[in-house]
């Protein structure tokens, strides 16, 4: 009955909600406004100096974007990333971030207008150091590992996990990427499609290896004290992936959207950033990560495509991921 | 009469916007030339593959335990047939769920050959799809072949035991002349039911080894939006059904009736052991996943999200307002069939052949430029829900209307009842039962409906099983265990409320 009675409560509070202050609209993943986001947070901060309520409306961005185009209702959209901006930046309906990113720090160099990365991580296998004592060092071992081992991945057509991953294979081995797919799908134990389902299967210990960010062991290490997972470091490189925000053209609350844009690159909403979201900030320096951010090893070699390229070779890759795991 | 006639045209109408009209606004999205790669080819294949296997397997095992249930009186022969009709009324996710704990990966059997070193089973792919649609297709093939059985009169058995015939006697004189009757066309209803058949697909298989026709449009409208793409899919899992349908259209469906049984075929002592063993299988089999479902959610219940309590509230209004809408609909159709023209049978049965998510994608290729499409995520889901029920309706209705019609109908023509009086003190009366019970049906069904929600839909506008499913995406399974027991405890509830409803005879 108690149930019943809150069902109610949290329906009335939900409709009626406060009227007097002005909302900014912002569309985010549905990963990022679960309670175990860093939507929650981002929300809580950015209220207390705004003088405004933060809504969310979750939900798979670009088709949002795609589908409702200039009619859009945010004000500011966060959660996409490199690899998928190319379309959303061909409807026009983002302006001018106009933040200074010529000392982010993020491995790459940041020069665009439109789109401002918050957070940033490479994609890179995770495993568990007290079960595999010889992790592979490379993409090459990665692919020569004995078939009875067992790896989840996610859905390049469904995650931006996955997505990168094809195009970090695509990146790796160009011209070789279908076979390097077909050496691998063997030791797929799954495909999944997100990213949280193959991370509860890994850690409810059902793989050996998951398909992740070199970030995802500071999680383990800070919010659990268990330093038994690690990211497999590969010779070849690890491809970069930053999460972006853009402001729209048609926002109702544009001096709201811009402050919004002004507090992302803020030393308070930066500083939540590694414990909220389990990556790198983009704009903070090494020395005010949290202990266990600053021992990750981290790939020597970073790979990254613009838009374009990303753009370009994105259908190839899912292509020869889809013959070469149809087999 | 007058009523009967505009309202069960508008209905008419209505269906054939629904299946024939949003395909039209599907097909007008279609450009340029669109090839066919090798993966559509394979997506094709599967989704014939997987609904071809499940259809064998589920006859194939359906005729042994049929069998078995026919010649065998045990205690619990009654609960248990009752229960062969249950997985209809059972929400897909829920079984699903219930089948992961039984078959997953970390779930009972694997955690029992654990103990002899053999490698846990995974429920994903082809084999999970197709254990799926067997779960939900075999009780439904075993009470069709029941009927056959009994169609054979006891006579002919006692006949066959006086002449001494042997078990291959029997099964060649009396029981394959009667399995060629009825098994084709238990055969395409199961295969229509598997090609579409969107959750299973979406839950258990959805990898690219694992997609059906109906999963790609899914996967091209909500992740990459191109609608020509999807234009393209939807004519195919059109072409698919509607082949399909124009096959079972010569070959007759096997009517179903739910009644129970109460003719015992002599019992033969010959193959005792075996009946014994299907039936303990088959019981296992479906009885077991339910069981790790209540055994899983119940401490989880008292300890979900109100979010999932929200979806269930929002759950709730989408199954009333389906039924009422199903039942209106049955009513208009039956009314106009028995008064005005028979003609129009063939399309209450259209929504047996539609695909749920092309009607979907249809109605949203029409709204969307005017609309949210999430502010109609809700309405859409009643409306298709509704649609997909009416057969259901018509046959569960429309007997008994036709009967009341030929009993009582000149007696009330002669006191002139017509209009409301002729419904409120003729047919309502004697029609509650069926209606109840396909309230009931439709209520269940569309409370524990995972389709065309799931196109739209956002998480503040979700239903329950687009949660449970939610749910098990972020691997949050103690939560999605107790959502799932929710969601089947409501069904059963809604079910059982309606059904009784109309039970409650205030005039007899």
């Amino acid at each position: 009955m108690r149930m019943i009675c809150l069902t109610f409560l949290a329906f009335f509070v939900s409709i009626s909600g406060s009227w007097s202050k002005p909302i900014l609209t912002v569309y985010a993943p549905d990963y990022f406004t679960s309670e175990w986001g860093p939507g929650p947070s981002i929300k809580m901060a950015f209220e207390e100096v705004c003088n405004c309520d933060l809504k969310y409306v979750a939900g798979d961005l670009l088709p949002r974007l795609l589908i409702e185009r200039d009619k859009i209702k945010a004000d500011v959209v966060i959660g996409l990333n490199t690899d998928v901006t190319f379309k959303a930046r061909m409807l026009d309906i983002f302006i001018p971030h106009g933040q200074d990113t010529s000392d982010l720090t993020i491995p790459i160099k940041w020069i665009d207008s439109i789109f401002l990365p918050f957070n940033w991580s490479h994609t890179a296998f995770i495993f568990d150091n007290t079960k595999l004592d010889n992790p592979p060092t490379s993409f090459e071992d990665l692919l020569d590992l004995p078939e009875d081992t067992r790896i989840i991945i996610q859905d390049p057509r469904t995650s931006i996990s996955g997505l990168a991953f094809v195009l970090w294979v695509k990146a790796v081995f160009g011209d070789d990427s279908e076979k390097a797919f077909s050496r691998l799908a063997p030791k797929i134990l799954t495909v999944t499609k997100g990213w949280s389902e193959s991370y509860g299967m890994f850690t409810e210990g059902e793989a050996d290896m998951v398909l992740s960010y070199t970030t995802s062991p500071a999680y383990h290490i800070i919010a659990e004290q268990d330093n038994t997972k690690s990211a497999a470091i590969f010779d070849e490189g690890h491809y970069f992936m930053a999460e972006l925000v853009g402001m729209t053209k048609n926002s109702s609350e544009p001096e709201l959207a811009k402050k919004f844009m002004n507090f992302i690159l803020s030393e308070r909403f930066q500083g939540m950033i590694p414990t909220a979201n389990w990556s790198f900030p983009t704009k903070l320096d090494a020395s005010k990560l949290p202990e266990g951010f600053a021992g990750l090893p981290l790939p020597q070699k970073v790979l990254f495509y613009t838009e374009e390229e990303a753009e370009r070779y994105k259908d190839i890759a899912i292509q020869e991921w889809l013959t070469a795991f149809q087999r | 009469m007058r009523l009967s006639l505009i309202g069960g045209l508008i209905v008419i109408s209505l269906i054939i916007f629904l299946t024939f009209g949003t395909l039209l606004a599907v097909t007008f999205r279609i450009e340029g030339s669109f090839i066919m790669d090798r993966y559509d080819w394979g997506v094709i294949r599967f989704t014939f593959l997987q609904a071809f296997v499940s259809a064998v397997t589920s006859l194939i095992l359906a005729i042994p335990i049929s069998r078995a249930l026919v010649r065998r009186n045990f205690i619990g022969r009654k609960i248990l047939i009752t229960l062969l009709g249950a997985p209809f009324i059972l929400p897909i996710i829920v079984a699903i769920l219930g089948l992961i704990a039984v078959f997953g990966r970390t779930g009972f059997l694997s955690d029992f050959l654990g103990f002899f070193d053999i490698k846990p089973l995974t429920l994903y792919g082809l084999h999970g799809v197709i254990i799926a649609h067997v779960f939900f297709n075999l009780p439904l093939a075993v009470r069709l072949l029941l009927q056959g059985w009994l169609s054979i009169p006891a006579e002919r058995f006692r006949l066959g035991q006086a002449l001494n015939f042997s078990a291959l006697n029997f099964f060649k004189h009396l029981e394959v002349p009667m399995l060629s009757r009825f098994v084709p066309g238990a055969f395409l209803l199961i295969f229509l039911i598997c090609t579409t058949s969107f959750a299973v697909a979406l839950a258990l298989g959805g990898g690219p080894k694992a997609t059906t026709v109906e999963l790609s449009i899914y996967q091209a409208f909500r992740f990459e939006f191109d609608l020509a793409r999807v234009a393209i899919l939807a004519l195919i899992q059109f072409l698919i059904c509607g082949l399909i349908a124009i096959l079972s259209f010569w070959i007759a469906l096997p009517t179903y009736q739910g009644s129970g049984l109460d003719r015992v075929i002599p019992t033969n002592s010959q193959g005792k052991i075996i009946d014994f063993i299907f039936i303990l299988g088959a019981t296992l089999f479906l009885v077991l996943p339910l069981f790790m479902i209540i055994f899983r959610g119940s401490l989880a219940l008292f300890l979900l999200p109100d979010s999932i309590f929200m979806a269930a509230f929002r759950s709730i209004c989408v199954a009333l307002f389906a039924s009422i809408l199903t039942v209106v609909m049955g009513l208009f159709i039956a009314s106009l069939l028995v008064y005005h023209s028979k003609k129009f049978e063939i399309i209450g049965y259209l929504p047996i052949a539609a695909s749920p998510l092309v009607i979907g994608v249809g109605l949203f290729i029409m709204s969307y430029q005017w609309m949210d499409p999430v502010s109609i995520a809700l309405p859409a889901a009643v409306l298709i829900n509704a649609l997909m029920c009416v057969p259901f309706a018509l046959r569960a209705i429309l007997p008994t209307y036709i009967d009341i019609e030929k009993n009582y109908g000149q007696l009330a023509d002669s006191l002139s009842m017509s209009g409301w009086a002729r419904f409120r003190w003729l047919l309502w009366p004697r029609l509650r039962r069926s209606v109840g019970f396909c309230m009931g049906l439709a209520a269940a069904l569309s409370m524990g409906d995972l389709g065309v929600i799931a196109l739209f839909s956002d998480p503040d506008h979700s239903t329950l099983p687009l949660e449970i499913y939610r749910l098990m995406m972020a691997y949050r399974m103690n939560d999605a265990y107790g959502a799932a027991l929710l969601l089947l405890l409501l069904s059963i509830s809604l079910f059982w409320i309606f059904d009784r409803g109309g039970r409650l005879d205030a005039n007899p």
